[in-house]
């Protein structure tokens, strides 16, 4: 990457296309986007729009058909497994939309896995203040089973962080939580991002959501058509509202 | 129903096969036995129909109960010969020789005889090089001889025979019909006539056997009538086929051993198949909760939920069977094969058969293996309730309290079963009661599990992917523990089987240097078969006139008839010096040389006889008039000296062979054992079967059978072994797909592949260490029961094996890293994405 200091990920004329011949499927068309460090982005954008392909692109965790992808200093595209899992393990930080515990595991446990994965020592002040930030302090020696399900996404949470990565990445974090534990998640996250500079990737559905982002990116048809900053949750609604009208205009 | 059991298979193909694997390896374990036992026993039935060939009628001195048979004269030859219907009457010689090769040792086979037989030019064998033997020192060989040998025409070759070893001029090799080189593996010399009566039956003028052949137009039968009715009674005349089957018959009642005892084992391997069977149908059930409540819920009935489980056990044990057949038979013409070429048989292998009993017993055996299996998850999968349908598909943790119950009886039972079996010494009873404590100690393991497991795991999960396969293992309590005991199987039967051998091994080290007070023993080979080879009185006393030596003592030995009982009796050169040699103690009677009409006998024999020191005992020895001996002494229960009459050393001469069959000495203070060995093994430099040992090397020997004994055992439980760790392998397969979101998880925030292959190899190594810690556990207790039931028999110590299961312990966790390759590379090739959204 040519290495502006204010990037923690970048997507670059990245392609995306599943199958081939007759069934092939563009899920990407080109999108270049720079993803702000210290900044909480959102990504939304109708069901098949390719918003979890982007994510998983810039996440290491699949290849893309073209294009390039960046994280902190390092080149995505081209590293093979290894450098891939290391990537993962010590740039990248994951929140999915469930099951992303280990049920044999406490949430300390869980908290740590990235680093006792990478056999790195936890840095116990980071680990408090995290611990304490998303209130799990009573939870850590709790199984997965024990927790509920806002409890077990804040414990991911509190894992994506502990790491301290250059980006985390959340699909759809909120997506099986009610409003209230939705909130608490979310408020979380912008917190990380204001109070810590922690750069958060979001993927949502969810209007509401999207609004406690700091930017809000619009995907359709595998193009990014529109883009909000800290919008408030009736803008964002209103621009989804207006999206279909938007012809999607092919990167060059 | 039947076209949902269907699909649900093919949809299951990898564990299914791996499951019925289990089946195919059992079932060809039973169809292999019988493949080759009944292609061996039809070779045999050849064999010896083809040895018979050009006899018509044969006629053998018949024995008198208990005597030896008196030799055939002349007279009895010119007496078959006058009978109307003979062609021929030819007299047989025919005797022990043994070879000695090239090396000087004498050459052996495995169970096939060694004979010499007098050369008459109308036998079956062939001259193939050379000419027949003429002269008092020329031979002829067979040419399975001759080439075991590395023999040719125009070498010298050393014999033994009743004399001593005697060098002979090789004049001829001779072969069989179709140029073979032997019948059946037996290594044969022929002599003249007169060279082979001196021999072989240590008289001139005597012949074994009378082989007839019938004229023209002569039925055997009748020829066999007619030559009977002309000798009288004190011969025995049979036709050639009926001899032909009585060889036969005398083999396959050992071949027919042989094959329970391979039943046996492969009783057990199909045991150990149960569990892994059990195992696959449980998980199949747990997953398949939702389909089946569903089903329910569409209004099937209980009935039909078990039969589709059921019928689902039928088809893979009706396929294995099939396949386990096949491959049985394929094993079982490589083993007759392999038998045949190799181990110096040279046998002529009939066609390979597959005989009914191994069809029906391969599809009996599989399919009832199978579904015996299957019983218990198809009742489980019955009880589930329609509502379960609805419910997000949860396996709750079962509680353990009944299956542990249960257990603990089932164990007790078995314990009970085993130990009335000792006491009154029932095979039925004890194999019976080893089954069903095997099957209580299975349904035991699930509560032990938890501890041991988190015990065994902490030694391996210093990092965190062994941190997370110590905690996988303990997941799931029951399926962990039905692998593992599947493996506790084999493991804890080697384990008994090494713990009773090694205290016998003790308890005879204990005896040898507690109570054999002799520092050389001299014996010859073949003391196990009970026909040892011996040697001269003459001899033994050279020995005693050796320098050094302050004692020797020798005995011949052979079976006497005393009424109906076969008895055991050695006639001992010196009462007194043996008794010392024994450490023998007088419980009635006085120590004393034997006069010539006395006996001795230990304790225990006189107590089961009801005779006392002054009792009367008319004994029939081989040769000569029934004789009353009085019993003379009577000695306190020894482990050295138990089970023989001692008779006077004058009955030696009534005795089949009256040559020395084991001698003992005693060397003068202060003289090396070893040096007098030098000056004695000189002695029997023309007689290499006989060997001079100390006692450690004699003790060594004695023991030295138990290693073997074990390493069959080995052999014959790798197999039992194999299928467990193919449980081990499927109990793993299917936690990699039940676990795959977790492990894309895992590798989504960073696991790296050779993390995740060592994560599933510490679960593997845990799993099959519990199994092995469980087998040693209860093969020590089995060992030491059967230990201590054997106390009578001899077995006085309890050794145990530590470093041999220590090796089990090691190979157990080397097992356990082998059953991991396949579904650790599985689960590392896993594409994370997908693994992630698994359902
Ligand atoms: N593994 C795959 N194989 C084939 N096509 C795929 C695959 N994954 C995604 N697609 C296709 O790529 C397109 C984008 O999918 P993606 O999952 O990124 O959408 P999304 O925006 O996350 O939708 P949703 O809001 O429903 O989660 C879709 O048309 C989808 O069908
Ligand atoms: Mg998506």
């Amino acid at each position: 990457m040519s290495a502006s200091d204010g990037v923690a990920a970048r997507a670059v004329d990245v392609w995306k296309s599943y199958g081939s011949g007759d069934a092939a499927v563009t899920a990407l068309a080109g999108v270049s986007v720079d993803l702000d460090k210290s900044r909480f982005t959102a990504i939304m954008g109708p069901s098949g729009s390719g918003k979890s392909t982007l994510m998983h692109c810039l996440a290491g965790l699949d290849d893309v058909t073209s294009g390039e992808v960046w994280v902190g200093g390092t080149k995505v595209t081209g590293l093979k497994d290894r450098g891939l899992t290391e990537l993962r393990r010590d740039k990248v930080g994951f929140i999915f939309q469930q099951f992303n515990l280990l049920p044999t595991l406490t949430a300390e446990e869980n908290i740590t896995l990235p680093l006792a994965i990478g056999g790195k020592k936890v840095d116990k002040e980071w680990f408090d203040v995290v611990v304490d930030t998303v209130g799990l302090r009573d939870r850590l020696t709790h199984r997965p089973t024990q927790l509920s399900g806002g409890q077990q996404q804040r414990v991911a949470c509190a894992r994506a962080l502990v790491s301290r990565p250059d980006v985390v990445f959340a699909d759809e974090p909120t997506g099986n939580l009610d409003s209230q534990s939705g909130a608490e998640v979310l408020g979380f996250l912008q917190r990380s991002a204001r109070e810590f500079g922690q750069t958060i990737v979001m993927v949502t559905h969810d209007p509401n959501a999207a609004s406690y982002a700091d930017r809000v990116i619009f995907l359709k048809d595998g193009h990014i058509v529109r883009e909000l900053l800290s919008p408030s949750a009736e803008e964002v609604l209103d621009t989804m509202k207006h999206l279909d009208s938007v012809v999607a205009v092919p990167h060059v | 129903m039947f076209k949902a059991t269907l699909k649900s298979l093919l949809s299951r193909k990898l564990r299914l096969v791996l499951s019925a694997l289990a089946v195919v390896l059992g079932v060809m374990f039973v169809s292999g036995s019988f493949v080759l036992t009944d292609t061996l026993q039809r070779s045999f039935t050849d064999l010896f129909s083809s040895a018979f060939a050009n006899v018509d009628v044969s006629v053998t001195p018949k024995a008198e109960k208990g005597k030896e048979p008196v030799p055939l004269t002349p007279q009895a030859i010119s007496d078959v010969k006058s009978v109307p219907g003979v062609s021929s009457a030819i007299g047989d010689v025919q005797g022990s020789a043994r070879p000695i090769g090239k090396n000087g040792k004498v050459i052996t086979t495995s169970g096939s005889p060694r004979f010499g037989f007098n050369w008459t030019g109308t036998g079956q064998e062939k001259i193939r090089d050379g000419k027949a033997p003429a002269g008092e020192n020329e031979v002829a060989l067979g040419a399975y001889l001759a080439t075991t040998g590395d023999f040719k025409v125009g070498d010298d070759i050393a014999l033994l025979t009743l004399e001593p070893k005697k060098t002979f001029k090789i004049t001829g090799i001779y072969e069989y019909a179709g140029g073979r080189d032997s019948l059946g593996g037996e290594l044969s010399v022929a002599f003249t006539e007169p060279v082979a009566q001196q021999l072989l039956l240590g008289k001139k003028d005597v012949f074994s056997g009378i082989t007839v052949t019938a004229a023209q137009g002569t039925t055997d039968d009748a020829l066999r009538d007619a030559v009977a009715a002309k000798l009288g009674s004190g011969y025995d005349v049979k036709t050639g086929a009926v001899l032909a089957k009585e060889q036969a018959d005398q083999i396959n009642e050992g071949l027919k051993f042989f094959n329970y005892v391979l039943l046996g084992f492969a009783g057990i391997a199909l045991f150990v198949g149960i569990f892994i069977i059990l195992n696959t149908f449980s998980i199949i059930v747990a997953q398949r909760t939702r389909e089946l409540a569903l089903l329910r819920s569409m209004g099937a009935s209980r009935g039909q939920v078990i039969g589709s489980v059921v019928l689902e056990a039928l088809v893979i044990g009706l396929i294995a069977s099939i396949v386990g057949l096949g491959a049985g038979i394929g094993i079982g013409a490589l083993l007759a094969k392999i038998f045949s070429s190799v181990g110096g048989t040279d046998l002529q292998l009939a066609s390979i058969g597959v005989p009914m009993t191994a069809i029906i017993s391969s599809f009996a055996v599989g399919m009832i293996v199978t579904v015996v299996a299957a019983v218990m998850p198809a009742l489980r999968a019955s009880r589930i309730a329609p509502v379960a349908a609805m419910r997000e598909a949860a396996t709750p943790d079962r509680p353990l309290t009944k299956i542990t119950i249960t257990g603990a009886l089932v164990a007790a039972a078995g314990g009970t079963s085993l130990a009335f079996g000792f006491n009154q010494a029932s095979l039925p009873l004890i194999f019976g009661g080893i089954l069903v404590a095997f099957v209580g100690v299975a349904l035991l393991t699930p509560i032990m599990s938890k501890p041991m497991v988190s015990l065994i795991g902490r030694l391996l999960s210093w990092s965190m992917p062994g941190l997370l396969g110590r905690r996988n293992s303990a997941r799931n309590p029951r399926r962990t523990a039905i692998t593992a005991a599947a493996l506790m199987v084999g493991i804890s039967l080697i384990t008994g089987v090494s713990v009773v051998l090694t205290s016998a091994t003790k308890s005879i080290e204990k005896l040898a240097t507690g109570q054999l007070q002799t520092d050389l023993i001299v014996s010859g080979e073949g003391q196990m078969e009970g026909e040892p080879a011996t040697f001269r009185r003459d001899v033994l006393t050279k020995i005693e006139k050796t320098d050094g030596v302050k004692s020797a003592v020798g005995w011949s030995q052979d079976g006497v008839l005393e009424g109906e009982n076969q008895l055991f009796a050695v006639g001992v050169t010196d009462m007194p010096a043996m008794a010392t040699m024994f450490a023998l103690k007088p419980k009635s009677g006085t120590i004393a040389p034997l006069k010539d009409d006395q006996l001795a006998l230990p304790e225990e024999m006189a107590a089961e006889k009801g005779w006392s020191v002054g009792s009367k005992v008319t004994l029939q020895l081989a040769k000569g008039e029934p004789k009353t001996y009085t019993v003379g002494f009577i000695w306190v229960k020894s482990q050295v000296l138990q089970g023989a009459l001692v008779l006077p050393e004058s009955a030696s001469a009534n005795f089949r062979s009256d040559q020395i069959a084991q001698a003992f000495v005693q060397v003068s203070p202060g003289v090396s054992a070893a040096d007098v060995q030098k000056r004695v093994e000189p002695l029997f430099a023309d007689n290499p079967e006989i060997t001079v040992q100390d006692r450690s090397a004699f003790v060594k020997q004695t023991t030295s059978q138990f290693d073997t004994v074990l390493l069959m055992i080995q052999i014959l439980l790798a197999l039992a072994i194999l299928i467990a760790v193919l449980g081990v392998i499927n109990t793993l397969a299917l936690s990699v797909i039940e676990r795959t979101r977790e492990l894309g998880l895992l590798r989504a925030i960073g696991m790296r592949r050779s993390q995740v292959m060592r994560m599933i190899t510490v679960e593997s190594v845990v799993i099959s260490v519990f199994g092995a810690v469980l087998g040693l556990a209860v093969g020590l207790a089995l060992g030491i029961a059967t230990v201590q039931a054997l106390k009578d028999q001899g077995i006085s110590e309890i050794g145990l094996p530590w470093m041999t299961m220590v090796q089990y312990l090691v190979v157990a966790a080397f097992v356990g890293v082998i059953a991991a390759i396949l579904p650790a590379i599985r689960a590392a090739r896993l594409n994370v994405l997908d693994a992630i959204a698994y359902e």
